[in-house]
């Protein structure tokens, strides 16, 4: 009589172990900002998995990834900061980190979360394993009786942390290699406003672009002792800006063929920069206002989507030609764009027409339709091994 | 016109006056959700879906009880130069960015679906 009851039991434990194994390299997350969830997706079989809700305020939300790709962390907009496992669909953990946060970042051994906070302005950092507040790093400046909002946050190599101050003008290194001992080294007076920021991909230059004027700031990691220098400062010169309705954003997917590609501030233009020695080298002429500008993963083609009210088109650049090849209109609203790891498809999310659609990167044909809610940020688990994101 | 009585004057003056009051009130329904929708949405980018700020500051009523009306309206229509509010003027006429100012006063509406 045991025998029947052990296969029984085996039987029942290998249903209650649920599905088949599997592993997270070709998922990611949708936000689904108005909702408050996200849901969880499937970059080889075009597919949504599920969702997970109770996430708070996702507006602007984004991701990054534990480094073996299996928990997203959200950072919501009221400062929620969420652990979400893929493969259960739930959430692992969830804290409330601060009244008014805009991202946050990973640390290059994984084990620190950053968020990057408007209110109260400054860093905080987090362990990864169990959210516990490792590091509380205010961005105080002037007097010290200001804090400013925090934009443009980036993991750097050595569990260093880059970021900028948008109300001071100032560009952040802080070190985390002891993680509850943070050194901070400041670089001042970069430029007016910096509105976000980027590492290039070998992780040596940080950029803060400039609202407030024409320009953008950039550090040299490896020579910190230069100080930050101001690239492209005359590239509005004479120029009238457009109004700009809004703030483009800026990360190391920007990088392609030695060349940075960069939008203007209120111009309807993709700035080109060599990466050797930081001169422009051109301007490419698109159809409105760039908010992201990246390149897919092989760097052949630039991707563009634009602010409104331009924001229903996304242009195609070829870089070897240095001009639009492709302009195509996916959807009302398109806020973001995420390539599969190898950069075959591009996933993009339609804000107002409640859809995600995938689209093959070299032939433009669209290949899936998907329905989120008011979809905004497309983050796929391959960014868990990328410096910068 | 001397020979007619205040009142009928001010009768006259007010049938006069009541359809540009009426202008000025409302939006038709299909374009309030239109502008609830942009507000949400497009403003929300800097100021939050919920408008407790962001880059921007905060439009929930606390913050804005003590701003005249009035600079807000130019707020949306123009801009504030120096900062990242750019003006709206392009997608809204004066009443109904009027109608914006009163809705975030008295606490925006929700976008229906």
């Amino acid at each position: 009589m045991k025998f029947p009851f052990s296969i029984l039991a085996a039987l029942l434990l290998s249903a209650c172990s649920g599905a088949t194994l599997r592993g997270t390299g070709d998922l990611g997350i949708v936000i689904e900002r108005a909702g408050g969830s996200v849901a969880v997706i499937d970059s080889s079989a075009r597919a949504i998995l599920g969702r997970v809700e109770g996430l708070g305020d996702l507006s602007h939300a984004s991701a990054v990834y534990s480094r073996d790709g299996r928990y997203a962390y959200v950072f919501g907009r009221d400062g929620g900061l969420s652990k979400v496992d893929l493969l259960r669909r739930r959430i692992a953990r969830r804290i409330i980190q601060a009244g008014n946060s805009i991202g946050g970042a990973i640390s290059q051994d994984g084990r620190l979360v950053a968020a990057q906070n408007y209110e109260p302005g400054g860093v905080k950092v987090f362990d990864a394993e169990t959210l516990e507040l490792l590091a509380d790093i205010p961005a105080t400046y002037g007097d010290g009786s200001r804090r400013s909002k925090v934009v443009g946050l980036a993991d750097v190599p050595g569990n260093k942390f880059a970021y900028a101050l948008f109300d001071a003008g100032e560009i952040w290194v802080a070190d985390l290699s002891k993680p509850r001992e943070p050194k901070v080294t400041k670089f001042l007076s970069i430029g007016s406003q910096p509105y976000d920021g980027l590492v290039t991909p070998d992780g040596r230059h940080y950029l803060a672009g400039l609202f407030g004027e024409d320009g953008i700031a950039l550090v040299d990691l490896w020579k910190p002792e230069q100080g930050a220098r101001k690239i492209l400062a005359s590239y509005g010169k004479g120029m009238e800006k457009l109004p700009v309705f809004k703030m483009p954003h800026l990360r190391g997917w920007a990088v392609a063929g030695g060349r940075v590609y960069l939008p203007a501030i209120g111009k309807h233009e993709v700035l080109v920069v060599d990466s050797a020695t930081w001169q422009e080298v051109g301007r490419i002429p698109v159809k409105g206002q760039p908010v992201f500008v990246m390149a897919r993963p092989d760097g052949r083609q630039i991707w563009v989507n634009f602010a409104f009210p331009d924001y229903s088109h996304i242009q195609v650049i070829d870089t070897l030609e240095q001009k639009v090849v492709q302009t195509f209109s996916p959807g009302k609203a398109v806020l973001h764009m995420e390539f599969t790891p190898r950069g075959e498809n591009v996933w993009i999310s339609a804000r107002d027409d409640n859809r995600v659609l995938v689209y093959d990167t070299a032939s433009f044909a669209k290949l899936a339709e998907l329905p989120a809610q008011n979809p905004s940020g497309i983050f796929f688990t391959s960014r868990a091994a990328r410096i910068g994101f | 016109m001397a020979h007619f009585p205040d009142w009928v004057l001010a009768a006259l003056f007010l049938f006069l006056l009541a359809p540009a009051a009426l202008l000025a009130a409302d939006p038709s329904p299909g374009r309030a959700r239109e502008l609830v929708r942009m507000v949400r949405q497009d403003c929300g980018s800097c100021h939050g879906l919920t408008l407790k700020g962001g880059l921007g500051p905060p439009l929930l009523p606390d913050a804005l009880r003590e701003k005249p009306a009035e600079s807000l309206r130019y707020t949306v229509l123009l801009g504030r130069p120096g900062t990242p509010m750019p003006p709206w003027n392009a997608f809204m006429t004066e009443a109904e960015a009027d109608w914006i100012v009163r809705q975030l006063m008295a606490g925006f509406p929700e976008e229906t679906r």
